[in-house]
């Protein structure tokens, strides 16, 4: 188990050269002087423009700036913007309430979806089989940013059950609807893996061997089929949390919430390159470290993976 | 009307299990399949009864309803009777049935790679019915599963409980299916293919000790198989399976010396042998019948070179034709007279 650690951990270090490399370059590719419209319409003097342009390395080559760069950041400096605000303190205010948002929608796709999934596959074809299915191509179809105003709107503003505009350091009360909606699209994909996968196990011969030992049922579905059918699923949140961790465009969008998704977003607009490279970076590393941890998680759960 | 008939002029009680003209059907949405049609065997405590048959001839279906395993859709019981020690299984509660499994009876498969869990340690599955039959502790039960891979000859055995079944061999994983098997000391153990799946010197292997365990534990063991080189050996008798029914029931000698149904015939003349090497193999012709429609008459007769007009028409019975030995064929008699 260590060195299947280690052997993923090191493998970790080119893929992130390699991502972080192509999202500088494309950053700082981007055409037209960043400087240009920073200062009102008479347009930046020549002295200040030369200043920035070699406070940020730009005048060297791309491969050079994009060393320099990393140096600075494994140093724990992010850089400012070029309003002089340190990008580090956008993160710290920015990652917090992703952080919380990420982890409502994660418990609740998790939990609902997994329950759908074993509870259909469980009562086999039927009434709540079709419910689900329906339900699940429903949550599918409908795009997130029409579920989130529906829900604003109902809740929020009829309702007025929940607050539509959640501004700046939610509690977490206030991030639920918004998780609610974020997570309803993962919630369906998984209560439709959990079905499929524990379809499939419930005929495995296993599963007949563990019947024929004269275990209880209940022991049969939970321990024998479960943790098979659940890998899979797990694999796939594991996935799915290092992509919500990535903030939410629409969804912060929809409700006003100062995540993550919209600190990037609002920083490509504005040709921020500073932020952008140092949010996304940080966003690399921490999609690479649950990626890891599925692949660990994995391991755990599937013992014909450890070895081989 | 048939075997069980006359089979259960025995007195039942001392049987340790008896099948009673069990009739299974499956159900699709398309057709029904008569896969059991009239099945009827007992073993005794201490006996092997070898099951024989092509594919699709009910010999797992049979089993796997005795254990009370079958799937239920599509599978269903429509008619016969079950006996564990006189006690009528098929009227059971789940309950009771669940509680003879493992205990009782209990079966091991032809493919011990998917029969086994591959998430779970190979003592995990063993220790599981200790945990859960016997009440023992963890630390136990998996010192009692040590003791059960010893049993089935497993070198190392307390350090391969900790293994996972993809770490062992073929053999090795049939042997840990046994051990899984007689975990709770059953006395009927039904052998479903036990050696099918594995090399030819393993095969040997695995069915010495079958035989051993059977002798040294009284256990009744039914042993299904196709492989009638296999069968040779440990088998006390014999019950040839074709289109969910018992053909053909006999102690095994006899069988061997002079089968009294022409399927049993070609089964044994489908047997490679060193002294016609180079002639071609002989081989039954055709395909055994299609379960949703099986032919009228005797099932046997479009592949059968006898097959007269009476077969066409007329279901044989299985009947008793010297003691012990049952056929259902019109023709039984002047195969078992023929010299």
């Amino acid at each position: 188990m260590g060195r299947y650690i280690l052997r993923r951990l090191l493998q970790l270090i080119p893929v992130f050269i390699g991502t972080t490399f192509i999202i500088y370059s494309l950053v700082w590719a981007i055409p037209g002087n960043p400087f240009a419209g920073m200062c009102g319409p008479r347009g930046c003097p020549p002295a200040f423009i030369e200043q920035m342009t070699q406070e940020y390395n730009l005048d060297k080559p791309l491969p050079v700036q994009y060393v320099l760069y990393l140096g600075q950041l494994f140093s724990g400096n992010f850089g400012q913007t070029f309003n002089g605000i340190e990008v580090s303190t956008l993160i710290q205010n920015a990652y917090p309430v992703t952080l919380k948002l990420a982890t409502i929608a994660l418990v609740f796709e998790a939990v609902i979806g997994i329950a759908a999934g074993i509870l259909t596959a469980l009562r086999g074809k039927g009434f709540v089989d079709n419910l689900v299915l329906a339900a699940t191509l429903f949550l599918i179809a409908v795009p997130v940013f029409v579920s989130g105003f529906v829900i604003q709107v109902v809740f929020g503003v009829q309702l007025e059950w929940i607050q539509p505009s959640v501004g700046s350091d939610p509690t977490i009360g206030q991030l639920i609807a918004p998780g609610l909606v974020l997570g309803s699209l993962s919630m369906a994909y998984i209560a439709r893996l959990t079905r499929t996968a524990m379809f499939e196990n419930k005929r495995a011969d296993y599963i007949r061997t563990a019947t024929a030992k004269g275990l209880k049922p209940r022991r049969v579905v939970s321990v024998h089929m479960l943790r098979n059918s659940l890998i899979p699923v797990i694999t796939f949140i594991g996935t799915d949390f290092g992509a919500l961790m990535g903030g939410a465009i629409v969804t912060e969008g929809v409700f006003n919430i100062h995540g993550i998704g919209g600190l990037v977003f609002d920083a490509i607009k504005t040709q921020e390159g500073v932020t952008v490279t140092g949010v996304v970076t940080l966003l690399v590393v921490v999609y690479l470290l649950m990626n890891l941890l599925v692949d660990i998680l994995y391991a755990a759960l599937d013992p014909r993976i450890r070895y081989d | 009307m048939s075997a069980t008939d006359d089979s259960t002029g025995g007195s039942s009680e001392s049987r340790l299990l008896e099948v009673e003209d069990l009739h299974v059907e499956f159900r699709t949405r398309e057709a029904t399949a008569n896969v059991l049609n009239g099945v009827g065997y007992h073993v005794d405590a201490g006996e092997t009864l070898a099951v024989l048959g092509e594919s699709g001839s009910g010999k797992s279906v049979t089993a796997q309803t005795v254990m009370g395993i079958l799937d239920t859709p599509p599978g269903f019981v429509t008619k016969g009777a079950i006996r564990y020690r006189g006690e009528e299984l098929l009227s059971a509660t789940e309950d009771r049935r669940r509680g003879l499994r493992g205990e009782n009876m209990a079966m091991i498969f032809q493919d011990a790679l998917s029969a086994l869990n591959p998430v779970y340690t190979v003592g995990f599955q063993i220790a599981e019915q200790f945990r859960f039959r016997r009440g023992m502790s963890r630390k136990d039960a998996m010192a009692k599963a040590a003791e059960m891979l010893d049993l089935v000859k497993i070198p190392n055995a307390k350090q391969r409980v900790k293994e996972f079944p993809h770490q062992f061999s073929g053999g090795m994983r049939q042997r840990a299916m046994i051990a899984m098997s007689l975990a709770l000391d059953p006395d009927l153990l039904i052998a479903d293919e036990p050696t099918t799946a594995l090399d030819v010197t393993v095969q040997a292997q695995i069915m010495d000790l079958l035989d051993e365990l059977r002798r040294e534990r009284g256990m009744g063991l039914i042993l299904i198989t196709h492989d009638l080189g296999v069968v040779a050996e440990v088998a006390d008798r014999i019950a040839v399976m074709y289109a969910g029914r018992v053909v053909e029931e006999s102690d095994a000698e006899s069988l061997y010396k002079r089968p009294a149904h022409p399927y049993t015939e070609g089964l044994m003349e489908s047997i490679p042998r060193l002294d016609q090497k180079g002639e071609q193999l002989a081989s039954i012709k055709g395909l055994p019948p299609n379960l949703a429609n099986i032919p009228e008459g005797c099932p046997f007769h479009p592949r059968c070179h006898r097959a007269t007009d009476e077969c066409r028409r007329k279901v044989p019975e299985l009947l008793e034709l010297r003691p012990g030995r049952y056929s259902a064929c019109h023709f039984a008699e002047e195969l078992i007279s023929s010299e």
